[in-house]
């Protein structure tokens, strides 16, 4: 592994991000819009919900909403980093170069941590403010839980630019897809136990899941939920595994019918 | 001599098309070695298997003394190239692209190098302007300074003086040769301008619908054609190939 391939993904997207008032906002202007969907959504919610002790619906919907967004930003800077040298017709420059399919996604995951942390970083005292939501309440089980969520992100990612080399730039719309299609089998905003039974276990292997009924639990039940964190971080692990071969064979298929070519023709 | 690139019998298919049909060529030290060719005559795709952006459907590519399909990385990193269809990132500045490039291609030093390609290539003037913002010969200016980030003792120039005006790309090719023949490299040049070609080259491989038909050095060529100049050997070749090998 060569730190200065990874430093040199890394340096080239923080530019990007730190001069692009649009990537700006993609990064903190959509998260604040929707904290105020969501945060007025739950003060209605608990208001005609039931006057349950456990239920505490600001830790739960906004905390559910925090960790969601911070998957999808995770996924999407990953994607959107690959995108990027699509977009500018630069990727050939990028395969040419020495740098390695490890060092690369490894740049691209770093983007995708830093860009997350400060999101997170950001949203979580405005989340305090206007809603009074500490999201520390849940205890030190977030910090699994994030790790968690940042993964998962990266996994879709991996296949998502997979996706594009294979199928050219026109297939850039399955990056900010894929979560979007995982969202409501996630059981993100309601238990697992609202699916029909064939779902639920067709859903057991989505890591996103295990995360998210796992974090209710904690706020519900105030237990360690200890099978969540392993099952998702099991599951994060194959899923990552599992993403970077699903993009190298793509990258094998790619140099061998010429499609490398393609994604600066398209 | 030593020799820096060994193409043996290099082959690819798409299907039912022949790309590249046999190809075999070899590039020695301090060599200057054109590709000549009509459209579709297998020159991009001869460059792009030897950046591994293409894998070859047969054949073996020694860059080196090395298999380039086992020593990928090492091998790139000893290498460069720049072409009209692979333009730098228009989002960063010029002098933000060249240090990019130096980190990908793992140069400590990154900015002396980068000072070093900014002095070199007279770029001072749009060293903190966007590449998106300058004109196509500007960017093609910076992808030959880039091009050079990592000293490269191989250097594939895919018709590196396409949108430059004879003033400049007269002044680049002359940089360029300065450049490679200080570092002892190797130039595998392609270009459709025939006075350029003759003026830089050592040696010329004529290509038609992926074979060579020709390789020898441009008066050789010449004499053997009974032609005055590429131009009309180009034309020949282009209307019906004859077969011309050392």
């Amino acid at each position: 592994m060569n730190l200065l391939h990874v430093l040199g993904i890394f340096y080239r997207n923080v530019i990007l991000i730190r001069r692009s008032v649009p990537k700006l906002f993609a990064l903190f202007g959509f998260i604040t819009v929707e904290l105020f969907l969501w945060g007025f959504i739950t003060l209605w919610v608990q208001t005609i919900g039931p006057n349950d002790a456990r239920l505490d619906f600001i830790l739960l919907i906004l905390s559910a909403f925090i960790f969601w967004s911070m998957f999808e930003l995770s996924q999407r800077s990953f994607s959107v980093s690959f995108l990027e040298e699509v977009w500018s017709r630069n990727v050939i420059n990028i395969f040419a170069s020495p740098i390695k399919l490890g060092e690369l996604v490894m740049g691209f995951a770093l983007v995708g941590v830093v860009q997350t942390l400060l999101a997170f970083v950001y949203i979580t005292p405005i989340a305090f403010l206007l809603y009074t939501l500490n999201i520390w309440d849940m205890g030190l089980y977030i910090i699994p839980f994030f790790m968690n969520v940042l993964i998962s992100g990266w996994g879709i990612g991996v296949v998502a630019i997979g996706l594009v080399v294979r199928f050219g730039p026109s297939a850039d719309i399955l990056a900010f897809f894929i979560p979007f299609l995982l969202l409501p089998f996630s059981a993100v905003y309601y238990p697992v136990s609202v699916f029909p039974s064939v779902l639920q276990d067709i859903t057991f292997i989505l890591p996103t899941r295990h995360i998210f009924e796992g974090m209710r639990t904690a706020i519900t039940e105030g237990l360690i939920p200890y099978d969540s964190i392993i099952w998702a971080t099991t599951l994060n692990i194959v899923f990552v595994v599992l993403g970077f071969l699903f993009l190298h064979w793509m990258l094998r298929l790619a140099r061998n019918r010429g499609y490398l070519s393609r994604l600066v023709q398209d | 001599m030593s020799t820096i690139v060994s193409v043996s019998n290099l082959t690819k298919q798409y299907g039912s098309l022949t790309a590249v049909d046999h190809v075999s060529f070899e590039i020695r030290e301090g060599e200057i070695v054109s590709l000549l060719g009509p459209n579709g005559a297998g020159k991009t795709t001869i460059i792009q298997m030897l950046l591994t952006l293409v894998s070859p459907s047969s054949g073996d590519i020694q860059i080196f003394g090395k298999a380039l399909k086992e020593h990928r990385e090492e091998l790139l990193s000893m290498m460069n190239f720049t072409a009209p269809y692979s333009v730098l990132p228009y989002n960063l500045t010029t002098r933000e692209a060249l240090k990019v490039y130096s980190l990908l291609y793992g140069i400590r030093n990154y900015r002396e190098r980068v000072s070093f390609l900014i002095d070199e290539f007279d770029l001072g003037w749009l060293a903190n302007k966007k590449v998106g913002q300058l004109s196509s010969g500007e960017q093609m200016r910076i992808g030959i300074a880039k091009a050079f980030v990592n000293s490269p003792g191989l250097l594939l120039l895919d018709e590196p003086t396409a949108s430059l005006d004879p003033a400049i790309a007269r002044e680049l090719r002359a940089k360029i040769l300065k450049l490679v023949r200080k570092a002892g490299g190797a130039i595998l040049w392609t270009s459709h301008n025939m006075r350029e070609i003759e003026q830089v080259s050592d040696r010329i491989i004529f290509l038609s619908r992926g074979k060579i038909v020709a390789d020898d050095s441009p008066d050789n060529l010449k004499n053997y054609f009974g032609e005055e100049d590429l131009e009309e050997i180009f034309i020949s070749i282009n209307r019906e190939p004859l077969s011309k090998s050392s």
